[in-house]
């Protein structure tokens, strides 16, 4: 590359979308004239393919080695100038792209002001081009090894998933056997099959599947690495029981120890030795060692091993071991748990005798239950004749100190429905209401369903319970209103039932903490995005399937798991992830290994030993450590300091007290501006939009350039709080901004000429609104002495310098 | 029945003075299942905000918030954190406030004064003046 960039600037006409308010050959005219510029022509359609091959051709005969496109937004043909670039033998990152559409011809009506602005944004573009470098983009091989952590039904669908499609897969299980939360179902709506008999001959087929290897009753201890390069560390519990074990159940006759059986939620008892349903996988029993009388080199009891025929019982197996494994990609389907209703107290539930939960009735009707299908009531063991069930009993509520959750949990409705016509068909003469304050019956079958318990004489009365007492015969009245006739009621039940949602695993946190993966506030994982990329977790080569990731049932959680296997295995078919050159570079010699950088990544990206290091494969560009790092030891990869810095000077050459410098992040308030084009919302023409991924990137610095530079104003754009594409840059991106207000607020600067306003990609009109406040302001700011300016440069490196003490 | 406020009115002075934002209720139900004098009000809690979240002034003349005795147990369950004896308070408060002084101190002897509990006071001039 010679040392004076060559570059060939283009802008189109877009046939009139431009044309009609920007003096497009006035402008390029004008663009002409820019340093580094060869070559610079006006297009009827930039994008046509006779004008991608004048393009191609003049990058070969004028010998450019950049290209400048100011046309439509990047999100439409970014991609395309980028292949014409590869196809002329360039580099796509000397690409710049320039919106003079949707952030300028559609949103203005004065076309002095229209061209103007597309001048500013062209030469902002140009400034830019002159800085670029290009980069390779880095490939990182993807093997064939996949982690599934956890064994319920999501587990174990995406594990099948993938090793029918011949990958090797690895299935994590912290119980001794497989099937989480769905084996312990009796049967399943809305079709009422039974739980078991769906689950089992999945649970059979992963046993006996070549391609996966089950790990239970083992937990992840670590992870370390990337996508194609995970280092995992498994350990395993020692289960003393070897394959050869034939289920003859000998073993637990003689077994002395008894403890509560926690897969009937302790509504029966087992054996230290145990299995928890007949076909459960793996086959071979466990003995759980922390109720064994034998201790490590201590043998005390020997029952079961003397009963044992084929000899499977081997009490010299290391009680741990410690294993690591290369994984490829990782399925993360740890699950729920149902809520606990002990903290709400007028419902008696750990009080009452016969105040249970939706859970404890499927161990109870279960074919598999202790009391091998028949339902009765704990206090007597009688049939209940009345049963009562309440609604959202933990879900819909913002009682934190009762530890309540706010969301719907989407499966209770169905479960309690679905209950109440196994009532009736297992006691015929079964009364059985159910409380509620809405019934949710969304999915395929559901309102069905719904109908067929209304019709089969289900009462559903709307209005929970106040309360639940417990009688002297230990039967309970629910008092409440019925909120539907407006009328008291207190109606006594033999039984009650309480609908618990689900919440997030206990060991979430930690799980969250192992994969860097995100939760929300309710403890959920959170997806790269909620709608577009629902499976994928926000790491590369890390997905969510079942309900880790929000409250679902047997079916949606079967779907999610699916998902994430085609997902998974999209990336090993490949065999190759190409990571965009997007990423952090650290500036060694300035690097003082404050540990800053690595607190405030999203992506556990950067470590740092003396120095900081960025795992490339890791990282996602967001620019959030650039923008935090106090030493400017960091920068970005095609959004450099010196690119932006560049934009801010070439926007405010002239006249900059008009003008209002926006950083937008691509992800939201660009889309949004975007939005406010393709309505054609009308603004002032103040704004000089500069595109970066993230508002978490604008530095301190870039703020103060600008304001150096003239500017009427500054507008950073973030989205709302909490909506970040890259987790935490908005967060970043706020606190730059409280920062900034407080410098400029010490040394005498108007505050208001810094804004920051969280824009949603499909805000067009509060992007417009907020551009057209600024822009009547920006006439009242009378210019800001130098001297006020120095004293806020000097109160930032302060500032940065305190950061520093701190660490 | 006329009534002197409209209904965002209604809604906007409950609000103000009870500090609350009714629109947050589901109506569950369970205010009125856990109201200790439900069976004497004639609306109830429940309705009492549902009547509110429709603007109806009617409400000002419900005896639903003069039953109530501020006995917490529907603010202590409600799933919404609602604070209903402060609405039910707001309520009580907009009938009485009509900007009359309804006691004036030196109406009341001395003799009188000297026997009448403090928390009488504080109450009757809370609710009986402006």
């Amino acid at each position: 590359m010679s040392a004076e960039p060559r570059i060939g600037v283009y802008i189109c006409h877009c046939g009139t979308n431009i044309a009609e308010t920007v003096d497009v050959q006035g402008t390029a005219e004008f663009a002409q004239e820019l340093d580094g510029v060869v070559i610079s022509k006006d297009m009827m359609y930039a994008c046509s393919g006779p004008s991608q091959q004048e393009i191609m051709e003049d990058i070969r005969e004028q010998k450019l080695d950049r290209v400048v496109i100011a046309a439509c937004t990047p999100r439409m043909h970014e991609p395309t100038f980028r292949d014409v670039m590869e196809q002329a033998g360039l580099n796509k990152y000397l690409l710049e792209f320039v919106n003079i559409r949707e952030h300028d011809s559609w949103v203005h009506d004065d076309r002095d002001a229209a061209t103007k602005k597309a001048k500013d944004l062209v030469s902002m573009g140009v400034a830019r081009a002159r800085l670029l470098r290009g980069y390779e983009e880095k490939e990182i091989p993807v093997g064939e090894e996949v982690l599934v952590l956890g064994g319920g039904i999501s587990g174990v669908q995406a594990a099948l998933e993938l090793a029918d499609a011949g990958y090797h897969v690895y299935i994590v299980e912290k119980e001794p056997f497989l099937g989480g939360a769905m084996a312990q179902l009796g049967l399943t709506y809305p079709t009422l099959d039974c739980s078991t008999c769906i689950l089992a001959p999945k649970l059979s087929q992963v046993e006996h599947h070549p391609g996966i290897e089950i790990l239970a009753n083992a937990t992840v201890e670590s992870v370390e690495g990337y996508v194609g390069n995970f280092t995992v560390t498994v350990s395993q519990k020692a289960r003393f029981v070897t394959d050869a074990c034939t289920s003859c159940d000998k073993c637990t006759e003689v077994c002395p120890v008894t403890v509560p059986n926690e897969f009937d939620e302790g509504l029966s008892k087992r054996k230290a030795i145990y299995k928890t349903f007949p076909q459960a996988v793996p086959a071979a029993y466990a003995i759980d060692y922390d109720t064994c009388l034998n201790e490590s080199n201590l043998l005390v009891c020997e029952r079961c091993m003397e009963v044992c025929e084929p000899q499977a019982i081997n009490f010299e197996m290391l009680r741990r071991t410690t294993r690591k494994l290369h994984i490829d990609t990782i399925i993360i389907a740890t699950g729920a748990k149902p809520y606990d209703p002990r903290p709400i107290a007028e419902y008696g539930y750990g009080r009452y005798d016969n105040v249970i939960t939706t859970l404890d009735i499927e161990r109870i009707y279960a074919p598999t239950s202790p009391t091998g299908g028949d339902i009765i009531r704990p206090s007597d063991r009688a049939t209940p004749k009345k049963i009562g069930y309440v609604q959202c009993v933990g879900s819909r509520k913002s009682n934190p100190e009762l530890h309540q959750h706010p969301y719907c949990s989407r499966i209770c409705c169905m479960i309690s429905i679905k209950q109440a016509l196994v009532f009736k068909s297992k006691i015929p003469d079964a009364q059985v209401t159910i409380y509620y304050m809405d019934i949710r019956s969304y999915g395929k079958g559901y309102e069905e369903l719904y109908e067929r318990a209304r019709r089969a004489g289900v009462r559903f009365i709307r209005g929970l319970p106040g309360e639940i007492r417990e009688n002297a015969d230990k039967s309970l009245t629910f008092i409440g209103e019925d909120a539907l006739l407006g009328e008291m009621y207190a109606e006594r039940y033999d039984l009650a039932v309480l609908s618990v949602g689900l919440e997030a695993q206990v060991d979430s946190r930690d799980i969250s903490t192992l994969l860097g993966v995100a939760r929300d506030t309710d403890g959920f994982f959170i997806e790269r995005h909620p709608k577009l990329e629902p499976v994928d977790a926000p790491t590369t080569g890390i997905f969510l399937a079942g309900t880790v990731a929000g409250p679902k049932d047997i079916r949606e959680s079967s779907i999610q798991a699916k998902a994430a296997a085609s997902r998974a295995s999209q990336l090993m078919r490949r065999g190759v992830f190409r990571k965009e050159a997007l990423t952090a570079e650290i500036i060694e010699e300035r690097c003082t290994g404050c540990k800053i950088c690595e607190e405030v990544c999203p992506y556990l990206a950067i470590s740092v030993n003396g120095v900081a290091q960025v795992t490339e494969a890791l990282c996602a560009g967001c620019g959030i450590c650039a923008a935090a790092c106090p030493e400017d030891a960091i920068d970005m990869r095609h959004y450099t300091d010196a690119q932006i810095m560049a934009q801010i000077d070439a926007a405010l050459r002239e006249r900059p007290s008009e003008k209002v410098i926006v950083f937008t992040s691509y992800w939201c308030s660009y889309s949004g501006a975007d939005m406010a084009g393709t309505a054609r919302i009308k603004h002032a023409p103040n704004a000089r939009i500069i595109r970066l991924l993230c508002c978490g990137r604008v530095k301190p610095e870039f703020v103060l350039r600008a304001l150096e530079k003239g500017a009427g104003g500054v507008l950073m754009a973030p989205c709302h709080p909490g909506e970040c594409h890259y987790d935490k840059g908005d967060q970043q991106a706020r606190t730059q901004y409280e920062l900034l207000k407080d410098i400029l607020r010490e040394v005498g600067i108007d505050e208001s000429r810094l804004a920051l306003e969280g824009i949603s990609a499909a805000e067009g009109k509060p992007f417009a609104g907020v551009i057209n406040k600024l822009a009547s302001k920006v006439t009242d700011w009378d210019p800001i002495p130098a001297e006020k300016l120095a004293m806020a440069r000097q109160r930032l490196q302060e500032h940065k310098k305190d950061l520093q003490k701190v660490v | 029945m006329e009534f002197e406020i409209s209904g965002d009115e209604l809604v906007k002075k409950v609000e103000e003075l009870s500090g609350q934002n009714i629109f947050s209720c589901y109506q569950c139900g369970i205010c009125t299942g856990s109201c200790p004098f439900a069976a004497e009000m004639d609306l109830g809690p429940r309705r009492m905000i549902a009547s509110l979240i429709e603007g109806r002034a009617e409400v000002l003349q419900s005896n639903t918030p003069w039953i109530c005795a501020s006995c917490f147990q529907c603010v202590v369950r409600c799933p919404n954190d609602i604070d209903i004896a402060a609405v039910s308070e707001a309520l009580r408060q907009m009938t009485q406030r009509k900007g009359i002084d309804h006691i004036d101190l030196s109406h009341i002897p001395a003799e009188e004064r000297k026997r009448i509990p403090q928390i009488a006071f504080v109450g009757n001039f809370r609710r009986m003046t402006r």
